[in-house]
């Protein structure tokens, strides 16, 4: 295998396993907060239905803890096993956060243990309950780290390069890297919603099938409100997002604008397709909207791609990409606050099919956002590892067998996968709300 | 001290302690496989599931930890062993991953197969035997160097006495350390046929694991002559971690007080693992990278030592709660809380 395809090979397989990680590390971070939330309104209001609620979604979530452990670890290893030359270089610099993060992982699987052993144990439903803050913060705190770390390969700073080697290395320099705030509030808020809306579907799927029970209906509009705040949030923080890239990575802006020429006034390009390299057809422009998006000004200069060299330029693909990410946050907010309000004023609408239908898409469609913003951030870095200092071609692995672990990789994730979401179904399907709720009060009698 | 010496230290310790939690994993469930075999299951797998259930996470952190310390401390190592590792590790990665996430699946999501019993069980003892590879590589003499790149010499590797010697050495003690854990924790819980079965395994495990132990020393005079050398400069070492080996057994085979004995297992796969780790300075993988050589720069020793430390407070703390909780609460051992 030539140095080419050793290198197309690895960027296949960490694609691959990234993006299946990213599905139940997602989840990981943003549910325990849920179920934080879930459990605090069952004491607070003294009502049972919270308390089965947080129950049902700790066991769901094992199932999906599991497998987000095991392909993190898998992703772990592999940065090493495809990315030698990368490690050896970055290491040096991003190894603080990359350690800190084992350190989050280990507080949250301790107390999640606990948490999972000890739901009859104690008097006091508020200790059990205290039991699920470690749990929090350590999910949080470890996407935290982890997303300062791909921030630094976003903007790799705190240390100076001499001959290819890297010296007077000032570690929280690198941490706080000036990627690291948009990146890191962007991912928590995304994490925070998309789990709203998965949990969201579920409850509305159940309303579907003909469960018109209350505990569906307070869990939608619990989840709903969540995933309202924290849609917001995401685009906010967005907007953010493009003012950091026009400041420091402009080339990664104008490649998933479709910006060609520099120029002052600049619109933004929605929708569209790309012909022969540079024909934008079909598409939309909001006059000053990219100068606003950039700058916060209506005639700022918004810088294209032509002040880059060609081989310096990601592909433009993203674009598409981005116009996902984006529509899908917007139909999500929506979507939301229409259910709130909704509820607010005692509408009938929120319980139709039509709009059940609508939420339990909006589950699925939030991770398909999740996926595309990470492709669009990770492609748009292209054909940099570390913008700016090394390539990604300069960085693989020099290894023959990369093609044969792709395949062997692919097949354990077709079996985590299928299994996962067979194992979930099922234990759902045996053991309804309804049975669980009855099965309860015998217990107490 | 100095820095690079923490470093090792440090990750020596919980290379260590990965060993030990791994070992009791692994072993566990290999023997609940075996007792569905041969029928004795309902004899210990209620012992087995209570133990691993609150506990199998924080066994892969363990791993964890080691790795991602290793590259931060030893930058150079992500080099040298990420490049020859692609293979074995990314096997060790699948099996890893298949035996963590049908644990969960079996466990919680009421999986009831045997199928899934015999696979948890036999896949984790091709675990430690893939993971020891690393052990056997960083003796040197299994890899080739050319003009840009390096790799494994699968040949050489598959041919030599040394990596076999390795690899039963770590299956025995999986199952030895296992078996001594066990057997205390079914003491604990009252669990008094648990408890007869288990000692039998421990002594039985016993012995494969010191015979292979001795024969690898004795190997390495062949193959790594400066190690073997460093080796015996540190007999005293070896003798103690052999002398705790034989009060273990005693304890054992006396029916003793088997919370010491597990004591002193510990003890000697401590001193024996020291005395292997500090036998095998100053390399990281012989004799292309030393511990010098391969040490990231002043600042961010510093910086990972400082988080270490503050790491360390918060984790101590949370470890002794879970064992306080589930190890040490004679309520949870005796089975009287149901999960």
């Amino acid at each position: 295998m030539d140095n080419e395809q050793a290198v197309f090979f690895s960027r296949l397989l960490t694609e691959l396993t990234l993006s299946f990680h990213i599905i139940y590390a997602t989840i990981g971070v943003g549910i325990p907060l849920l179920i934080f939330i879930a459990q605090w309104m069952g004491i607070k209001k003294q009502d049972e239905h919270y308390i089965l609620l947080a129950r049902r979604w700790t066991r769901g979530f094992i199932i999906t803890v599991a497998v987000g452990v095991v392909t993190g670890t898998a992703i772990g290893l592999q940065l090493n096993l495809l990315w030698p030359t990368f490690m050896e270089l970055a290491g040096n610099v991003i190894a603080l956060p990359l350690f800190m993060e084992t350190f989050a992982f280990f507080f949250e699987a301790i107390f999640l243990g606990i948490y999972l052993y000890t739901w009859d144990r104690f008097e006091d439903q508020r200790k059990h309950m205290l039991l699920l803050i470690p749990v929090a913060i350590g999910a949080s705190f470890s996407a935290v780290f982890i997303t300062m770390v791909n921030a630094f390969m976003n903007a790799p700073q705190g240390f100076e390069f001499s001959n290819g080697d890297l010296i007077n290395v000032q570690p929280i320099i690198a941490m706080f890297n000036p990627a690291m705030p948009t990146k890191v509030a962007h991912v928590l808020a995304t994490a925070y919603m998309t789990s709203a809306f998965i949990l969201a579907a579920i409850g509305a799927y159940r309303l579907l099938k003909g469960s018109n029970h209350d505990y569906h209906k307070k869990a939608l509009l619990l989840t709903m409100k969540v995933g309202l705040v924290f849609s917001i949030a995401a685009a906010i923080i967005g907007d953010f997002s493009g003012k950091y890239l026009a400041e420091y990575q402009p080339e990664k802006l104008a490649a998933l604008e479709w910006h060609f020429e520099t120029e002052e006034a600049a619109s933004l390009t929605l929708f569209g397709i790309l012909e022969n390299g540079e024909e934008v057809k079909y598409a939309l422009k909001i006059p000053y909207a990219l100068s606003i998006l950039a700058h916060g000004d209506p005639n700022a200069e918004v810088i294209g791609l032509d002040q880059f060299p060609e081989d310096e330029i990601p592909p433009l693909y993203i674009h598409y990409l981005f116009i996902t990410m984006v529509l899908i946050g917007m139909f999500a907010a929506l979507l939301s606050s229409f259910y709130v309000l909704g509820n607010w004023l005692r509408r009938k609408f929120i319980f139709k099919r039509f709009f059940l239908w609508l939420i339990v898409v909006s589950g699925p469609l939030s991770m398909l956002a999740i996926e595309a913003g990470w492709w669009l951030a990770e492609v748009g870095r292209q054909p940099w590892v570390l913008r700016g200092l090394l390539k990604t071609k300069d960085a693989a692995t020099t290894s023959g067998q990369v093609d044969l672990m792709l395949y062997l990789f692919i097949l354990l994730y077709l079996v985590l996968g299928f299994a996962s979401a067979f194992v979930l179904i099922r234990m759902f399907k045996h053991n309804p709300v309804e049975q669980e709720l009855l099965d309860r009060q015998k217990e107490r009698r | 001290m100095a820095y690079e010496l923490i470093g090792i230290s440090v990750l020596w310790v919980f290379l260590f302690g990965y060993i030990i939690v791994a070992s009791i994993d692994f072993g566990a469930g290999f023997f609940n496989a075996y007792s569905v075999l041969t029928n004795k299951h309902h004899i210990i797998s209620n012992i087995i599931q209570r133990y691993l259930s609150p506990v199998w996470e924080v066994t892969n952190v363990f791993l964890v930890f080691f790795f991602v310390g290793i590259v931060g401390f030893f930058p150079s190592t992500a080099y040298y062993y990420g490049t020859v590792l692609l293979v074995p590790a990314s096997l060790s990665l699948v099996l890893l991953a298949i035996r963590g996430s049908y644990y969960a699946f079996s466990t919680y999501g009421q999986l009831k197969s045997k199928m899934w019993i015999y696979l948890y069980g036999f896949s984790g003892l091709l675990i430690p035997a893939s993971l020891s590879i690393v052990l056997t590589i960083s003796e040197g003499g299994f890899i080739k160097e050319s003009a840009n790149s390096i790799s494994l010499n699968y040949a050489e590797l598959f041919t030599s006495p040394l990596t076999w010697s390795i690899v039963v050495l770590s299956l025995a003690s999986v199952l030895y350390i296992s078996a001594v854990f066990l057997t205390w924790y079914a003491n604990k819980a009252k669990d008094d046929e648990a408890t007869a079965l288990l000692r039998k395994y421990a002594l039985i495990w016993s012995v494969p694991t010191m015979v292979t132990a001795s024969g690898i020393i004795v190997e390495l005079r062949s193959h790594n002559f400066e190690h073997f050398q460093n080796m015996l400069n540190l007999w005293w070492l070896f003798l103690i971690s052999g002398m705790l080996f034989l009060a273990t057994v005693r304890l054992l085979w006396q029916k003793g007080n088997y919370g010491v004995a597990f004591i002193l297992l510990i003890g000697q796969f401590l001193v024996a693992f020291f005395g292997y780790g500090i036998s095998h300075y100053p390399y990281l993988l012989y004799p292309f990278l030393t511990i010098e050589q391969g040490f990231t720069s002043e600042g961010m020793a510093v910086a990972l030592i400082i988080a270490f430390l503050a790491g360390l407070c918060l984790l101590l703390p949370s470890l002794f709660l879970l064992l306080r909780l589930f190890l040490f609460n004679k309520n949870y051992v005796e089975g009287k809380y149901k999960g």
